[in-house]
């Protein structure tokens, strides 16, 4: 499967240029972009791990594709994604989000159906990649 | 003899019984000055033929606080001059004969807290039916900050919204299942799940399907609920499906919600019809169960579209975000059903902002501050596909739900092709937007680009290449873009 998640899964996968472009789009509006990595990719995992801090005062996007592309060394084997934050009033929140990249396998999701009474079932999500330990996903 | 626009001072004239003029009463003021505190309405008056313009609007102000049609001494028992609605202005409308724009203010205690029943009992009751009008619309409001610090608000808001639906940056994508009435609960959580699993965010119970003898509410929950979860686990995207919660009673709506919720849906939905107060019921009923809370604006139209008569969707859609509604459709502006570009940015501007600046060009008469209440979601739904991705973005901009109904459902290679379409040209145009494109003027280039690489959004650009919707609105702002009206 492909992971669908951020705002261009379903386009092909970004060229750097592609990347910088978009993230010069964030910081030109005043947000701070950042880079995350996980090997847990539950749609539902708020928290993937920071590759440093969100860069609040960079105004070249070459400076996030620079981090980009060190965390690939450390982390290629894993999804990474590129974030902007918005920090003005009635917002102070994620602007964007975009997968720049991936496990060359994405195993996907198991569906788990819990059957309870009548016909009730419940539905839990569990990542296939998961069932290995931290640091042992994804090759 | 007595003054017919002017205040009766002396009370021994005021208050001797018999019949006298709104004005004479007390309920036009052309002197007064709101108040930061007061409610303000503005009505577009059609006055019967004879009527004074000025005794219309006082009788309006009158009528929508605290007159009966004849003096009455009781007044004198109270500090009726606070509670009266004062009329302090009229205009004419501009290239309208015949028609006013009539601003009443209301003292605040007129108002019960955080109650849009009682504040529309006020504003839009019996005063609607008043003989010596021929038709009265309720164009707009200000609301003050003290009286919507009054009310919940949005129940979850855009911002959590997106938080907890983990999509961030670009429109969300729905389509409401059709045919709306006749599939059984097992073919209608076919459609969602392939929807879903083509990329769309959400899929939406019409406003109509409730619980009847082809599918009733627990199989449609049951089944929508299994197509929503096999989406997530196909696509690892967070899913939703609009259960529509809408029922005869209280009682019953809070046990589909209740049930909705055991299923672990995200959103449930209610139609207009069911009335301001079952709408706050279920916008706190929401936000103590994490649920966004989707509103279909069913029967608006009855009262909303004629500009001489009703009430005007601005206003509609002020009591919506008082009220605590997350998504409310508000126009697609291309698609099928009524509304020009101007006057649909006022209804986003109301739902999406912080602050909403007079702007009389969009039909917004009055500067409102929304004190921080949660911004609702617009929704846009009726007639649109794919090929207008870039007119929709222009237009409605990224905090919107675009409903491609027909656009999904109807594609020649099914619904999964559809959603899939319809997800390739939206985050197509967002890209190229974000790379600084003129996709205004490119739009067409960009989605036959992204084609290239999408038979499905090829397939439903051929389809529906010409298709559009170029009527005209009935309602349509009454002020050009820049307005030589002082205010």
């Amino acid at each position: 499967m492909r992971l669908r998640q951020g705002q261009y899964s379903f386009l092909p996968d970004l060229s750097d240029d592609d990347i910088r472009v978009q993230a010069q789009y964030a910081i030109d509006k005043g947000w701070a972009v950042s880079v995350e990595y996980t090997d847990d990719p539950h749609p539902r995992n708020s928290f993937w791990e920071m590759w440093g801090h969100p860069m609040f005062d960079t105004p070249d996007a070459a400076a996030l594709v620079y981090e980009v592309n060190e965390c690939r060394k450390a982390h290629g084997a894993k999804y990474i994604r590129v974030l902007a934050f918005d920090a003005s009033a009635g917002w102070e929140s994620i602007r964007m989000s975009f997968i720049v990249n991936r496990p060359a396998e994405e195993p996907g999701f198991r569906l788990v159906r819990q059957e309870g009474e009548g016909r009730m079932i419940r539905y839990t999500i569990e990542s296939y990649a998961t069932r290995e330990p931290e640091g042992a996903r994804y090759a | 003899m007595l003054d017919k626009n002017m205040t009766v001072t002396d009370a021994k004239k005021r208050y001797s019984a018999g019949v006298m003029k709104y004005a004479q009463m007390g309920y036009w003021e052309p002197d007064y000055q709101p108040k930061d505190t007061d409610v303000i309405a503005l009505f577009r008056i059609t006055p019967q033929d004879g009527v004074d313009e000025v005794e219309a609007a006082a009788a309006v102000a009158g009528e929508s606080s605290t007159a009966t049609w004849t003096v009455v001494w009781t007044d004198r028992l109270t500090a009726c001059d606070k509670y009266r609605a004062k009329a302090y202005r009229v205009d004419p409308v501009p290239n309208a004969p015949g028609e006013f724009f009539a601003y009443i203010a209301y003292d605040l205690d007129l108002f019960e807290p955080g109650s849009i029943a009682n504040l529309t009992a006020s504003i839009i009751g019996n005063v609607f039916g008043f003989k010596p009008l021929k038709a009265l619309r309720l164009e707009d409001m200000r609301l003050p900050v003290a009286y919507v610090k009054t009310f919940q608000g949005p129940a979850t808001g855009i911002v959590v919204e997106r938080e907890r639906l983990n999509c961030y940056g670009r429109p969300l994508l729905g389509a409401t299942v059709k045919p709306k009435l006749g599939l059984s609960g097992r073919n209608y959580g076919r459609v969602v799940y392939e929807a879903l699993k083509g990329g769309l965010d959400f899929t939406k119970d019409d406003e109509n399907i409730n619980s009847q003898p082809f599918m009733h509410w627990r199989d449609r929950f049951l089944y929508c609920m299994e197509a929503v979860s096999r989406a997530s686990a196909a696509t690892g995207e967070v899913k939703g499906t609009y259960l529509n919660i809408t029922a005869g009673t209280m009682e019953e709506m809070y046990a589909r919600a209740e049930f909705a919720k055991s299923l672990g849906s995200v959103v449930v939905m209610i139609d207009l019809v069911i009335g301001y107060t079952a709408i706050q019921s279920m916008a706190k009923w929401a936000r103590d169960n994490d649920m966004i809370l989707h509103l279909h604006r069913a029967g608006h139209s009855t009262y909303t579209r004629q500009r001489s008569h009703g009430v005007s969707f601005r206003v509609i859609a002020k009591w919506m975000r008082l009220a605590g509604v997350d998504h409310l459709h508000a126009g697609t502006v291309v698609g099928k059903l009524e509304g020009d570009p101007a006057t649909t940015k006022g209804y986003y501007d109301i739902f999406r902002e912080e602050y909403n600046p007079m702007a009389l060009e969009n039909g917004i008469f009055f500067d409102q501050d929304w004190a921080s209440l949660n911004k609702m979601m617009p929704v846009a739904s009726g007639g649109i596909h794919a090929g207008q991705m870039h007119q929709l973005l222009t237009y409605l901009g990224e905090d919107v739900v675009l409903q491609f109904g027909g656009g999904t459902i109807g594609h020649p290679q099914g619904i999964e092709a559809g959603a899939t379409a319809n997800r390739v040209a939206l985050e197509a145009m967002v890209f190229a937007r974000n790379a600084g494109r003129d996709i205004w003027n490119e739009g067409e280039d960009i989605l036959r680009a992204a084609a290239r690489t999408c038979t499905p959004l090829k397939q439903a650009l051929d389809t529906w290449k010409d298709v559009t919707f170029d009527y005209a609105s009935t309602d349509t702002p009454d002020y050009a873009p820049t307005p030589e009206v002082s205010f």
